[in-house]
């Protein structure tokens, strides 16, 4: 796409997040568009295109009372609305629809309006993975870690400090659901979930949401909010099946999508003020820095864990907490944007001072998909 | 233990897999080779996922594998009670592809299940159509 021709103008949270057992899926999705479309001073009716994931478009189109000439229900899981925001930008300069509503709701905790996991017997799924007995993402998204850490020496305590780093994230965070420190032995005493992988080393289940409005660069000086360009983008998918992805020590799906994120942004490593990478599970983040060139392959655990990415570092990452102790509804992805819109707008609860350039990575299923986005707040 | 008490997730084969799931029942284990590039691959499907031509034949593996990474599973899934924490694994086959596995046979434990561990299959009838490919380790016969 071309850089900086489409911007964030609109961006929200819903209104309460982690518990909320007093709404369903689908009004959550209202909920958070309802506070995006406030932020940038619109309403519904001035909607022409809709993107969202866990809920059909269609649904909340009739919902919220908007009537798209352009809708996108791309759904590869917890990266689908970074791929809104890149199929979003081409859609508003193609001329396809000029002002783009993208929805998140979830209710992962209390499970209210939101259909059961499972695969059919028949799915490859089912027949090749389902019969081994993995129960949900912690029994499968982890299942690279052990080859990871034979090949590159990655330790146990390495592992567990992604952990401790993000809680000192949260701690600066009141929206976040965990914010006391913790400390490596606190990661490691955590209770055993899927060997190598204890508890404080998986994401939270909660329920939340939260929307975008994108406009052309042109039409973004007219909104009250801070305009946050959008730079660099790029999309990929691998496998259904963690099984058969093709290396278990890196994501397919990550070097491609960043790469081309990083050349359509036209910028270096260098350049990235601020770093959003989807964490699942305390090895997303290592697979991520490695994967979109932070640091070499079997790199990223040391970096970590001598302080890079902590308040203070080079290289601030996940600063809202992240899905180990920020929020996780299920498809996080759109918590991470929401991150690096605060950042670049100045008004993170754990600020980066002089935030110019943020780059937020998805995951979707268990290394399925993944997209990045690459943000500014430079004027085109 | 009784076949009808078989609590777990069932495969259902589909045309393309019929073939690998009948094999399973007589104790081989199919995999499929690509007649014209030579890609041998998995799952089953009706071309080549490298050159995508049409034309595929299936063969019996060796059986023969190496344990190429797992998880030990301390939240058993429905049905999975009696088991946990019982390993979940990934196994390189001596043919290349990869399979989703249980590894019997052995302690389900970080000392007994070791990265690259010789193993071979074995297969655990669960229903009269279906036998699930499983994996020992080759001194465990
Ligand atoms: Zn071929």
């Amino acid at each position: 796409m071309k850089r900086k021709s489409v911007a964030i103008v609109g961006a929200a949270e819903t209104t309460e997040l982690g518990v909320i057992p007093h709404m369903s899926q689908i009004q959550l999705h209202a909920d958070a568009a309802l506070n995006a479309l406030a932020d940038c001073g619109l309403t519904p009716k001035d909607i022409d295109g809709l993107a969202c994931a866990g809920a059909s478009p269609v649904e909340v189109a009739w919902y919220l009372g908007i009537t798209p000439t352009w809708v996108d229900g791309t759904a590869v899981g917890g990266c689908s609305f970074m791929m809104h925001v890149r199929h979003a930008a081409a859609a508003i300069n193609e001329g396809l629809c000029s002002t783009v509503l993208i929805t998140h709701g979830e209710s992962g905790r209390s499970g209210i309006g939101r259909a059961r996991f499972g695969f059919a017997p028949q799915s490859l799924q089912g027949q090749f993975e389902a019969p081994y007995g993995p129960f949900g993402p912690p029994t499968l998204f982890t299942l690279p870690v052990l080859r990871y850490m034979k090949e590159y020496g990655l330790t146990e305590e390495q592992l567990a400090m992604v952990a401790v780093v993000q809680r000192e994230w949260a701690s600066m965070n009141p929206r976040a659901m965990f914010r006391d420190p913790i400390t490596v032995e606190d990661v490691l005493n955590s209770r055993m979930i899927a060997y190598p992988i204890r508890l404080l080393e998986c994401c939270l289940v909660t329920d939340g949401g939260g929307a975008l409005v994108l406009v052309s660069a042109e039409r973004a000086k007219d909104f009250p909010t801070k305009p946050v360009y959008i730079l660099g983008t790029g999309e990929s998918v691998e496998s259904p099946m963690i099984s058969q992805m093709e290396d278990f020590t890196t994501s397919k799906a990550f070097r491609v999508s960043g790469k081309k994120a990083f050349e359509e942004a036209g910028i270096t490593h260098d350049d990235v003020d601020h770093l959003m990478i989807y964490d699942a599970f305390a090895h997303l983040p290592i697979f991520g820095l490695e994967d979109l060139g932070f640091v070499g392959r079997g790199e990223a655990g040391a970096f970590i864990a001598e302080g890079n990415t902590r308040p203070g570092g080079k290289l601030p990452l996940n600063t809202n907490g992240g899905g180990l102790s920020y929020t996780h509804t299920g498809m996080y992805g759109m918590f991470a944007l929401q991150e690096s819109v605060r950042q670049l707008r100045g008004t993170a609860p754990a600020q980066v001072p002089n935030c110019r350039i943020s780059v937020c990575h998805g995951v979707g299923g268990m290394f399925a998909a993944s997209a990045t986005i690459i943000l500014t707040n430079e004027e085109p | 233990m009784e076949l009808t008490e078989y609590r777990k997730p069932i495969p259902k084969p589909t045309p393309e897999t019929r073939d690998f799931w009948e094999g399973c029942k007589r104790g081989e284990l199919r995999l499929q080779r690509c007649t014209v590039c030579g890609h041998v691959f998995f799952p089953p499907r009706g071309h080549c996922p490298k050159c995508a031509a049409r034309s595929v034949e299936s063969f019996t593996a060796s059986g023969r594998a190496k344990l190429y990474s797992y998880i030990i599973n301390h939240r058993p899934a429905p049905g999975f009670e009696q088991e946990a924490p019982y390993a979940i694994a990934v196994v390189q086959l001596e043919e290349g592809p990869r399979m989703m596995t249980n590894i019997v046979g052995c302690p389900q434990t970080p000392e007994a299940l070791q990265l690259d561990m010789p193993l071979e299959v074995t297969f655990e009838p669960i229903t009269d159509e279906i036998s699930l490919p499983k994996f020992r380790p080759v001194d465990a016969r």
